[in-house]
């Protein structure tokens, strides 16, 4: 659509987003939808309202700082690991089967196993964060240092440069596009982390708070609390978008409006 | 007067991921004069780009000897700057940080003496006004450039030239052809220029080792006595002419002969740019 201007085509995803919700609230009054099947948009935001804010902002900081403790964690250990594997065919050869296997297990499923494994508390909500975020993180950082040009290797050696210079100049900073879009996934997966963990084993945070309120039969605030997630989860990304556009404006593509 | 670089019985082989390794360059012998601009032309994918790693000492050859000044090639060299056929900057660094990047890379912090070099090599290239530009700023006969200035910045004895002009067009590569000899009368190096047009060759080079497809074995060599300084009408002279046909003979005549009715691949095209 060349006639929009770029105002409006951006605005364009929230208005058709906002324009359901007359609709929902509609169907739901049309057809007397029960509030535990489906609450209206109006008894979301009621009981939205109901919860007093130190409450919201208790159970979102909760949540928040699982979830970007453990996707810190995860940072910290996939880049080093990604660095090994890049430099080591035996370790990717013998390390990278592995990942796969975790990533393919259902960390949901074993999410009970490792609150056995760790006791209630924080441990087992970051492991969990973690091991959910790892897999993206890894995958992007290897990537990305693998996709380093040839020449630009070659340069490196006909330098004679040390290995841990060549990391460190060449290789990481190539992998930066890679391994931001790693990162983008996992700032969401780290949400649901956080909310994996609350549903198997916490008194606070988002998620704990919408089992408790279904369990209560309060499905309207379950509700509110699932939409608080998403917005979370949205703002996260977007973070996440804004600090690469911040600190490496070079790895964008350049505007071409 | 000792040759500058010397190959002596150079073969190499490849490893196969299954069977017999793959022979790139087969019992090579030259050597090249300090000073002297030797172009390699040979066809696509014939090993010329082997026999540049081999004299970056990049990896060493499966047998035979290549020596600096008498000296054997064990590793990378100090003393060898290298243009590849992409530009490769990094597109972290602006113009002059890539420039300054084997500094940066061997040393650390670069000095005002590096600065200034770096400049001075920019104003030589033509890029004196795009120091501060990001390299995705920049064309790619811009880019080939600040690539040229990256492999001078040592001020290596030795330059080689992995056909740094094949991804440019027509146009650009003429005029980029004329400023590497104007760059090359300025600071005057050993050139290992390694290409596939015969016009670039026979414009650029004191002599043209022409080899065969792989694996590549040295057809011949032919000395190229045009005078100097070369420019855009050395191009209409007889003998540019005739050099350029001669060396034509010499690459196709043997495929046409030896694989009759055989795949053509590739026609002249090459020859023209």
């Amino acid at each position: 659509m060349p006639s929009l201007n770029r105002t409006v085509r951006r605005a364009l995803p929230v208005l058709t987003l906002l324009s359901l919700i007359p609709l929902w609230e509609l169907c739901c009054r049309l057809f007397e939808v029960p509030t535990f099947v489906l609450p209206a948009p109006s008894d979301i935001a009621r009981a939205f309202v109901e919860v007093e804010p130190a409450r919201w902002l208790g159970h979102l900081w909760a949540t928040l700082r699982v979830a970007l403790a453990g996707f810190a964690i995860s940072l910290a250990i996939s880049i080093p690991l990604a660095v090994l594997m890049v430099r080591s065919r035996f370790l990717s050869q013998t390390l990278y089967p592995l990942l796969v296997v975790i990533q393919s297990t259902p960390i949901v499923a074993i999410a009970p196993l490792i609150i056995v494994l760790f006791g209630t508390g924080w441990a087992p909500r970051l492991a969990i964060t973690s091991l959910i975020t790892f897999f993206p993180l890894v995958v992007s950082a290897t990537t990305g240092m693998l996709a380093t040009p040839q020449e630009l290797i070659e340069l490196s050696r006909s330098l004679r440069s040390s290995p841990t210079r060549e990391i460190w100049y060449v290789r990481l900073p190539y992998a930066i596009p890679h391994l931001f879009s790693g990162m983008k996934v996992a700032v969401t997966l780290a949400i649901i982390g956080a909310v994996v963990a609350e549903f198997v084993a916490a008194e606070e945070g988002l998620g704990y708070f919408v089992q408790f309120s279904t369990s209560y039969f309060k499905i309207p605030q379950a509700f509110a609390a699932l939409l608080f997630l998403s917005v979370v989860s949205l703002a996260l990304f977007k973070g996440v978008q804004l600090l690469q556009a911040l600190l490496f404006r070079w790895s964008l593509p350049r505007d071409k409006t | 007067m000792k040759a500058h670089v010397q190959f002596d019985r150079v073969s190499h082989s490849y490893p196969a991921e299954s069977g017999a390794p793959v022979e790139a360059l087969r019992d090579l012998n030259f050597s090249i004069e300090q000073g002297e601009f030797v172009a390699v032309l040979g066809p696509s994918g014939c090993g010329k780009s082997t026999l540049l790693r081999l004299l970056a000492g990049l990896f060493p050859a499966t047998s035979g000897s290549v020596s600096v000044y008498d000296c054997p090639v064990s590793g990378p060299q100090e003393n060898t700057g290298i243009v590849f056929q992409k530009p490769t900057l990094l597109p972290w660094k602006n113009v002059l940080d890539n420039v300054l990047f084997p500094i940066r890379y061997k040393a650390g912090r670069p000095g005002a003496r590096d600065i200034e070099q770096a400049k001075s090599l920019l104003e030589m290239v033509g890029l004196a006004d795009f120091q501060k530009h990001m390299p995705d700023q920049l064309s790619g006969g811009m880019q080939q450039r600040v690539g040229i200035a990256r492999a001078l910045l040592l001020d290596p004895e030795i330059l080689i030239m992995d056909e740094p002009f094949s991804a440019l067009d027509a146009l650009t590569r003429e005029e980029m052809g004329f400023d590497l000899l104007r760059i090359w009368r300025q600071r005057p190096k050993t050139v290992l220029f390694i290409t596939h047009s015969i016009a670039e060759a026979v414009l650029l080079a004191d002599r043209v080792l022409v080899l065969s497809e792989r694996p590549a074995t040295l057809v011949e060599e032919v000395a190229i006595e045009l005078p100097r300084p070369r420019s855009a009408d050395t191009i209409h002279e007889r003998a540019f002419a005739d050099y350029t046909q001669r060396l034509r003979e010499l690459i196709y005549q043997p495929r046409l002969t030896v694989v009759p009715g055989g795949k053509q691949d590739q026609g002249g095209h090459h020859a023209i740019a």
